[in-house]
């Protein structure tokens, strides 16, 4: 610590007249979480990839099918097939959720931020509020961005999707929408675990490990419940080609929100009963 | 004002807190102190609601501290460990944090400038020193301008402009009527800062008075006196109960007189006196003495005895 920082002979008093301070209220919480949120490094590296990932596989995929005389599988020619980054942006986006909130465990900031916010509840809400409008907007941005620009590189060489065609716009707006709940669970699932380690774990688990357990080892049995699972339901509602034991789109999205509001319950449980 | 009545805190077997009941007076400051593992951060942490007790209640201002409207405005905190994303710069942390309560950049401002970090209030906090951290924390505890000040082991990691600049920052907000109560291992610390102290060891109260009071209590009644008429002034304090050594050149060490009245004897005799003070070693051995069975992680007697000289010659 270099000395010149410091005025050890004249202390200035902690106050000139008393600062104003407002009560803690949902909305002052969301202005302390964004304020967070965007202060950070490392939220603008994993958005960023999340979404210049999308937009580059996107390209690539549209690319890579032109040719419809070569051996193409039926969900490649689907109006889905350019949003296929969607599988590398939802482990960014996960991470970027379990992070918002790991975060504050993992460096001790969680016990200023429960200090300033006891009644706890609001974080809880101010978190999911900042990072839904967050994620939301960038994610269903940049499904419309890829959707586009892949189709429209596709029409140079063979006729490509637009968002009138039938179920094109279910599922650009699907994939933004399943980012972004599959984000929420990233975050719920860290503050259930609140180690940065255990619940990017957990997360990849349910989101890859899960799936793969239930839907391809487990025979029907299997599969009836991989439909149920947060991350093949939200696929489901993204992708535009039913696997044969799936759900509807709409009982889909249903599912994950579903997940996603009895996980916001058993987070809010633990935020309040637990010791920091 | 804070108040705690028959807190008691468990860790499955461990009893961290045990049947506390103290009172922490505004306009003054007040030292927890208390070996390792006492259960000072606990409870600390139990004031905050970061903590819940498992049997008692204590309250800020007369409330539970969850139960105020402006939390930051009745208690500023410096927790033990340091409570800051290390990733985000100190201006942003504090901006984060004056955000929950409506304060503006202004009093953000203001603290930077106040504790000292302007020069890096932009870098992040991971890049930061422990004594800087501290500055950190102690920026956030202030900002709000709260009634009450909680802080865990403040000059932890300070140097030595620092744990001044603590020192009298603590005493300023004390004398304004504001709650400071600050907790410590070091008595050394202590001695010069609290008004009143509150001992506890494995959980248990051991002591709650005022800092005059123990250290009355706990002078042995040895005076170092240092004058150029050494000799003029032992005959001058020798009589019924008092013991006076010579232990140098000009120097006596008397046992049995309190100071005030070895300067009242020389002032009348115009004895000069270069030097008088009260023995602080017997402060440390008092507080020792009263800790002692409570110690949990004692390793021995000498390096206990190590930390106490270096933190008598910080």
């Amino acid at each position: 610590m270099s000395a010149p920082l410091l005025d050890t002979r004249a202390p200035a008093p902690a106050t000139t007249g008393r600062t104003p301070s407002q009560p803690v209220t949902v909305r002052r919480a969301i202005a302390s979480e964004w304020i967070k949120f965007r202060t950070l490094r490392s939220t603008w590296a994993t958005l960023g990839s999340a979404v210049v990932g999308m937009l580059i596989l996107g390209l690539i995929v549209a690319y890579n099918t032109r040719d419809l005389s070569s051996n193409l599988q039926p969900d490649d020619i689907a109006p889905s097939s350019t949003l296929q980054g969607y599988n590398l942006s939802q482990l960014l986006i996960g991470a970027l959720g379990v992070l918002f909130v790991s975060g504050e465990y993992s460096t001790g900031m969680i016990r200023a931020t429960l200090a300033a916010v006891p009644k706890r509840l609001p974080v809880l809400w101010a978190k999911l509020a900042v990072f839904v409008a967050v994620t939301a907007t960038c994610m269903i941005v940049i499904s419309f961005v890829t959707f586009l620009s892949a189709q429209g590189l596709l029409s140079h060489y063979r006729p490509g999707y637009s968002l009138s065609d039938p179920g094109a716009l279910r599922v650009v707006l699907g994939t933004g929408i399943y980012l972004t709940l599959i984000g929420v669970i990233g975050g719920i699932l860290a503050w259930i675990i609140r180690s940065t380690p255990g619940a990017l774990v957990a997360y990849f688990g349910v989101v890859l490990l899960l799936p793969l357990i239930f839907g391809e080892l487990l025979g029907n049995w299997g599969k009836n419940v991989d439909k149920f699972l947060p991350a093949s339901a939200g696929a489901r509602f993204a992708e535009s080609i039913p696997e044969g034991y799936s759900l509807t789109p709409w009982w889909a999205l249903a599912v994950l929100i579903a997940w996603v509001l009895i996980g916001l319950g058993v987070s809010a449980v633990l935020l309040r009963r637990r010791d920091a | 004002m804070i108040e705690a009545r028959s807190l008691t805190k468990r860790y499955g077997e461990k009893v961290a807190v045990d049947n506390l009941t103290f009172t922490v007076r505004p306009g003054a400051v007040t030292g927890f102190l208390g070996p390792n593992g006492a259960g000072k951060s606990t409870t600390m942490r139990m004031i905050l609601g970061l903590d819940a007790p498992t049997s008692g209640t204590v309250t800020v201002n007369g409330k539970p501290y969850a139960e105020h409207a402006r939390p930051l405005r009745e208690v500023g905190a410096l927790l033990e460990a340091r409570a800051v994303h290390t990733g985000r710069s100190a201006r942003n942390h504090l901006l984060a944090m004056a955000a929950t309560a409506g304060i503006g950049r202004r009093r953000v401002e203001e603290v930077i400038e106040l504790v000292g970090l302007a020069a890096v209030a932009d870098k992040r906090v991971g890049s930061f020193s422990l004594g800087m951290g501290q500055r950190v924390g102690v920026a956030s505890a202030l900002l709000a301008d709260p009634e009450t000040l909680i802080l865990d082991e403040p000059v932890n990691g300070l140097d030595l402009d620092g744990v001044r600049w603590i020192r009298t920052l603590l005493r300023g907000l004390a004398d304004e009527g504001r709650t400071v109560f600050l907790s410590s291992h070091l008595m050394s610390e202590m001695a010069l800062t609290a008004d009143f102290v509150i001992v506890v060891g494995r959980g248990r109260l051991l002591l709650e008075q005022s800092m005059a009071q123990f250290i009355a209590d706990a002078s042995s009644g040895v005076a170092r006196v240092r004058s150029p008429q050494a000799d003029r002034l032992a005959a001058l304090l020798g009589g019924e109960g008092v013991t006076v050594r010579s232990v140098a050149q000009d120097v006596l060490e008397v046992e049995g007189l309190p100071s005030e009245q070895i300067g009242i004897r020389a002032a009348d005799a115009r004895i000069t006196l270069y030097e008088l003070s009260v023995q602080g070693a017997s402060l440390e051995e008092a507080y020792i003495a009263l800790t002692r069975d409570a110690v949990d992680y004692r390793s021995s007697v000498g390096s206990a005895h190590v930390e106490l000289a270096q933190a008598v010659a910080a």
